[in-house]
């Protein structure tokens, strides 16, 4: 994630150019010939900055303004049609219904509300054991193994999803693993494995972001804390607590919002529980209310920004 | 150069949206009186195959060998008629619906809560049935049905029936039950440990469970439920909720569930039972005494599709003798076929799923989409649709 900011082009400096421009590389062979056209779209180019600019960000801006912001638009206003419940076609006549719905029914609520909680209790359980793992790789272990650490944190998001998901659906099996090694006290389908397994498939997106946090704190620090009296508690708290809680804010974010999008888990290890995810995936798959649905993801969305505004003040938005 | 390109993906973006602004007219009515399904032409004659179909079926109907080399009616089909089978396994019947809308697909074994639905949504086409040479010997008790017809245009091939059966671990579950009062008792010793099949439709069953055992609330059919019934359905399946370990609509799941003993008791189909079966799990499904909701299957063309003469050579292989015994026999339902009877592994097998027994079918409330003019022919009450259906069925999982 750090390495991402150094590759931050600066758009003053003349490289954004031939970023710009791959496409007046020499043909081998017409070298001699090419160079000449393709020095003058150059110096054109080099004195109309806004010609460069326009062409560096035109793509980008494309993707961001018509593909994602326009995705999301649809969907806001497709929230406001219904469905024809027997054809299935889409009556574009805008009404509050299924927001009425939603509000006023007990279950839409409850489920919410689980999804929330169980988001929350995932981060809280990555938090705990990213913290020790991260400053071990950080600041206990030797410079030439941290490299192979984040390889060893990075190699199990090569593994589909899904394989690790109904690995985890036979460990947690009546007789399974999770039975032998507890002597018969496996949490079973439910709520509480699903967040068991969202824990474990989100946990490097925790680890990272504070192990990045961690590894710019210099070691001088710590030397000074200690130096000037300090036990290990006080430095913690004076030292090495204000630069991790960005950090651990920022992996937040991204076990929040991926738990609270999670429907596959819930659906593999959840026993008869549901989460937003799954309501939402029950509209489109199953009713076909697409309406319904994009209604029903507005409140994830809702709760993520509220998340992200009451997050922005910590600074953990550097972080990310 | 680069700008070129930009704009020529820009126009490209406009021509999409608006072609995806285009569709969906048609059908847009209230279901019931004086409604027309939106006009399709069907087929008008055979051409030669395109070289593959795309078909959704249920688990089970389009077997190609992978499962048991012994079960295979599809490399055959595909070497006769050079027609390369793509299937599409889907988990309930709304799952159905929604794939065929997308297009996709060119043919798909719809049951009766979804056939109407597809075809008042102009999803599908008539079915021209002299291209089907198989179907002179399809049984006339399946012909022309309300959920493969509409005024006397057959919609599809019918394919076969049977019943949603009760199916519970052997080691586990004793006595062996012959209700389905087991798996809606509140204080049932198996809490936790009880499946049922997750789709609205399973309403149907509890309300079927109500017409037997509390007749003062006067269910005649499990698809036509006014306020009261309805309600009461919903507070049955509320308390069933409680004793309910998971919901199945993947049926690798439910095998995985029995085979583990994560679930000891519940709704299933034979074809589950024979798999689970197979993998060494002790089960058994019977069909209990209330009787049970059950379907009957049609295979539909779809009004877009790609591929309509393999789709076409599809329906006819399928309902062949040989091939519509070999898929009922792996299923567990009774053929549509009335030749199959004698080409069954099992000479039996007609008599045991009640192939001709239409008194025995009365017992068997197949799925249909309840809609707002009761299907039991009240007319004084209003009846739930499928919306309400649906909903409601969020509720109960709870």
């Amino acid at each position: 994630m750090q390495g991402l900011r150094s590759l931050d082009p600066g758009l003053d400096d003349g490289q954004g150019l031939t970023l710009a421009l791959p496409s007046t590389v020499d043909p081998p062979g017409g070298a001699a010939r090419a160079v000449r056209p393709g020095r003058r779209l150059d110096s054109w180019l080099y004195r109309h900055p806004w010609v460069r600019l326009t062409g560096l960000l035109s793509a980008p801006l494309f993707w961001l303004v018509v593909a994602y912001l326009g995705a999301l638009f649809v969907l806001l206003v497709s929230a406001f049609w219904t469905v024809n419940t027997f054809t299935g076609e889409l009556v574009r006549q805008p009404t509050l219904d299924n927001f009425r719905t939603i509000l006023s029914e007990d279950v839409y609520r409850t489920v919410a509300l689980r999804s929330v909680a169980v988001a929350a209790a995932v981060t809280a359980i990555d938090a705990l054991i990213a913290l020790p793992m991260a400053f071990f790789m950080a600041k206990v272990a030797a410079p030439r193994w941290r490299h192979w650490l984040v390889v060893a944190i990075l190699t199990p998001l090569w593994a589909s999803y899904l394989v690790k998901g109904y690995a985890w659906r036979v460990i947690l099996a009546n007789g399974g693993v999770a039975d032998w090694a507890t002597g018969g006290h496996s949490p079973g389908y439910g709520v509480s494995a699903t967040v068991l397994v969202l824990a474990y498939l989100w946990l490097p997106y925790m680890i990272l972001p504070i192990y990045a946090g961690l590894d710019r704190l210099p070691d001088s620090l710590l030397e000074a804390s200690a130096d000037l009296g300090a036990r290990a508690g006080r430095t913690f708290r004076s030292i090495v607590l204000p630069i991790v809680i960005p950090a651990v804010i920022a992996g937040s974010i991204f076990t929040f919002s991926l738990s609270l999008g999670d429907y596959i888990t819930v659906q593999i290890v959840g026993g008869k529980s549901q989460l937003i995810g799954n309501l939402v995936y029950a509209n489109i798959g199953a009713a076909n209310n697409l309406p319904f649905a994009a209604a029903l993801a507005t409140i994830p969305v809702l709760i993520m920004v509220i998340y992200l505004v009451a997050v922005r003040r910590s600074g953990a938005l550097e972080e990310l | 150069m680069r700008s070129v390109r930009i704009g020529t993906a820009i126009a490209a973006a406009g021509l999409l949206a608006l072609a995806g602004c285009g569709g969906g007219n048609g059908g847009t009515k209230s279901p019931g009186g004086g409604l027309k399904p939106p006009p399709v032409a069907k087929l008008a004659s055979l051409g030669p195959g395109e070289g593959q179909v795309n078909i959704v079926a249920w688990a089970g109907y389009v077997e190609n060998g992978s499962n048991d080399p012994k079960v295979d009616w599809v490399t055959g089909f595909e070497k006769q008629t050079g027609c390369k089978v793509n299937v599409k396994v889907a988990g309930t019947s709304d799952e159905m619906v929604t794939l065929m809308k997308t297009g996709e697909y060119d043919t798909v074994s719809a049951s009766g809560d979804a056939s109407l639905r597809l075809i008042y949504g102009g999803d599908v086409a008539p079915v021209n049935t002299d291209l089907v040479a198989n179907y002179k010997d399809v049984f006339d008790g399946l012909k022309n049905k309300p959920w493969n017809s509409v005024d006397g245009v057959a919609y599809g091939i019918p394919h076969g029936r049977g019943a949603n059966l009760l199916m519970y671990r052997t080691d586990v579950v004793n006595p062996a039950p012959t209700s389905w009062g087991v798996v809606f008792d509140p204080a049932s010793p198996y809490r936790g440990k009880v499946t049922a099949y997750d789709s609205p439709i399973y309403i149907a069953d509890a309300a079927l469970y109500l017409m037997k055992h509390q007749p003062d609330l006067g269910i005649k059919n499990p698809y036509a439920l006014d306020d009261k019934q309805f309600n009461a359905a919903i507070d049955l399946l509320k308390k069933q909720n409680q004793v309910i370990g998971e919901y199945w609509s993947d049926y690798t799941k439910e095998i995985q569930a029995f085979k583990s003993g994560d679930s000891v008791l519940g709704t299933t189909w034979q074809v589950i039972t024979n798999l689970a079966q197979a993998d060494k799990a002790p089960v058994q499904a019977i069909l209990p005494d209330e009787g049970a909701t059950g379907w009957s299957d049609t295979w539909m063309v779809s009004a877009k599709a790609k591929h309509p003469n393999c789709a076409y050579l599809w329906m006819n292989h399928i309902i062949s003798p040989e091939a519509n015994a070999a898929v009922a026999e792996w299923f567990g339902e009774a053929p549509s076929n009335r030749l199959a009877c004698v080409k069954t592994a099992d000479k039996n097998h007609c008599a045991t799923f009640h192939a001709e027994d239409e008194a025995y079918f009365d017992k068997v409330w197949y799925w249909t989409t309840p809609v707002e003019q009761c299907l039991d022919g009240r007319t004084d009450v209003k009846c739930k649709d499928y919306a309400a259906w649906t909903q409601a069925w969020t509720t109960v999982k709870g």
